[in-house]
């Protein structure tokens, strides 16, 4: 069955998202973030886009988090708002 | 700001892995054309693995092996490596890549050249793309001053 597949992974990505919206700690909501491309590179091999996978996890999880921690030691650690 | 931690269990893991995701990288860019993948994802691969030993050890530790002006050198190089092969197709009277026309100065068929070809491509797309992602990780955590960071 996987559209139950589909279900389970759509609904952790929906809430990987607004998780990485409003958590306070910005080093956290770099690794949703991260978490949300690992997940959203499943449902692409999912869809048969392998290359498109390929790419989502080389460069959504792989390289942005670590661009993003690399930004985040450069300020504060906790948001303002 | 956090200062630099000399962890030793992160370096020896960094040390095994670096060279396993080195591979794999070069795999991927060399096997672009018939599977997933390509140059830039392959690209991303080895630029990460850097930025993996930057994290790990210090920036200090990897400019002296990958130097500044060789990253920005290497920037350049692959996108003329790309213009290259693409303008050598136009001067030998076919379209921008059109590949199947270098049969004419290499010994093989034209199948076989325009595979060749295509890897010439994926090969400067590839070194473009990871010294980028080098340069960009370097001005993030040095606030593009180059000096010694504390990431």
């Amino acid at each position: 069955m996987i559209w139950i597949v589909d279900i389970l992974l759509l609904t952790i990505v929906v809430i990987c998202a607004i998780g990485a919206i409003y958590v306070k700690d910005l080093l956290s909501s770099a690794i949703l973030l991260g978490a949300y491309s690992f997940l959203m590179c499943l449902l692409w091999t999912e869809m048969g886009a392998v290359d498109v996978a390929f790419t989502e996890a080389a460069v959504g999880a792989g390289i942005s988090t670590a661009f993003f921690i690399g930004a985040i030691y450069q300020t504060t650690r906790r948001t303002k708002d | 700001m956090i200062r630099l931690i000399e962890d030793l269990h992160i370096q020896f893991v960094c040390r095994i892995m670096v060279p396993l995701i080195q591979f794999f990288a070069l795999y991927v860019i060399a096997h672009g054309h018939y599977s997933p993948g390509g140059g830039f994802q392959g690209g991303c691969i080895l630029g990460a693995s850097f930025i993996l030993m930057m994290i790990a050890y210090d920036i200090e530790y990897v400019k002296k092996r990958f130097p500044e002006k060789f990253n920005t050198f290497m920037v350049a190089f692959g996108v003329f490596l790309y213009a290259a092969i693409g303008a050598l197709c136009l001067i030998l009277g076919a379209e921008y890549l059109n590949y199947g026309i270098l049969h004419k100065i290499l010994p093989a068929d034209p199948v076989k050249v325009r595979a060749l070809g295509t890897l010439g491509i994926e090969i400067g797309v590839g070194i473009t793309v990871s010294a980028v992602m080098l340069s960009i990780f370097l001005n993030l955590s040095t606030f593009g001053k180059h000096e010694k960071s504390e990431v």
